[in-house]
């Protein structure tokens, strides 16, 4: 499975456009881990917990997005894009969203 | 008299004492954070990026992966004064731009990191988004998140070819 953000991948042309596949999550912040991060709140710098969370918000988004694309028979997902929003009371929406293709040649490599 | 000592101390006292924590330890972790940065981003020269949303035809590309880098960066107490400060005559906010610097270039070290121990030395289709998370509301913190992703690539040595003289 090829994962990219591009519109083509090199040397292996599409052959057949499967349409849009999307994956989210919504997340919101561990209160327990937030602890830490009320001190961060007086001397600033990384909040290293949030940066954890929204990776694996992220991952978990991709990840999403690929099944879906699996499901569907392509080998590739073109063209992915992320979409953040932050909703109310403290929670993100993590969106992950691109084009299943089928290419040339499978997908190793 | 002693409650007029403790309404001074209470109302003045402790948030200058924050003020002043603020501005000496958030100016000492930002300067450096920037070495670490002026560090990480030579040793990740050799990997190179471009914000370009098609291959160049004479590069041999292969192994392309979906990378992506990201750093979650809040601003310290003095920071979020000055600001308020500077939102009464409005202009510039310095003070906020170094954290958005701070986290965009984090953000692209770490996507290079990624690419790295992929074994890929291009990224093409740079792109960047800023989200400002968890913003204010139930007491959360003030922070932005830079988020860098890109299509990382294995170069061929094939590469342009050079002709020879």
């Amino acid at each position: 499975m090829i994962i990219s953000n591009m519109e083509e991948i090199p040397g292996k042309p599409v052959l057949r456009h499967l349409g849009v596949v999307q994956g989210s999550t919504v997340q919101t912040k561990n209160l327990f881990r937030d602890f830490g991060a009320g001190l961060k709140n007086l001397i600033g710098g990384e909040l290293k917990s949030y940066t954890a969370l929204m990776n694996e918000a992220r991952h978990e988004a991709v990840n999403r997005m690929t099944r879906e694309a699996v499901a569907i028979g392509a080998n590739a997902v073109v063209n992915v894009r992320f979409a953040t929003s932050t909703i109310t009371g403290g929670a993100a929406e993590i969106l992950a969203y691109g084009t299943a293709v089928v290419i040339e040649g499978g997908a190793d490599g | 008299m002693v409650e007029l000592w403790i309404d001074l101390i209470l109302g003045v006292g402790i948030p200058l004492v924050l003020l002043v924590l603020g501005f000496v330890v958030g100016s000492w972790a930002e300067r450096r954070h920037f070495r670490r940065l002026i560090e990480n981003e030579e040793k990740l020269r050799g990997i190179m990026g471009f914000a370009i949303r098609r291959a160049p035809r004479d590069l041999d590309l292969a192994a392309p992966k979906l990378v992506t880098g990201s750093a979650v960066i809040s601003v310290d107490y003095f920071k979020r004064f000055a600001a308020g400060l500077r939102h009464l005559i409005g202009g510039r906010v310095g003070a906020y731009e170094s954290l958005f610097e701070r986290a965009r270039r984090e953000a692209v070290v770490r996507m290079k990191e990624e690419a790295r121990a992929h074994g890929a030395d291009m990224i093409l289709n740079i792109k960047f988004e800023t989200v400002r998370i968890f913003g204010r509301q139930r007491g959360g913190i003030l922070s932005v998140e830079a988020l860098a992703y890109g299509t990382a690539y294995r170069t061929g040595h094939a590469g342009p070819q050079i002709p020879q003289s």
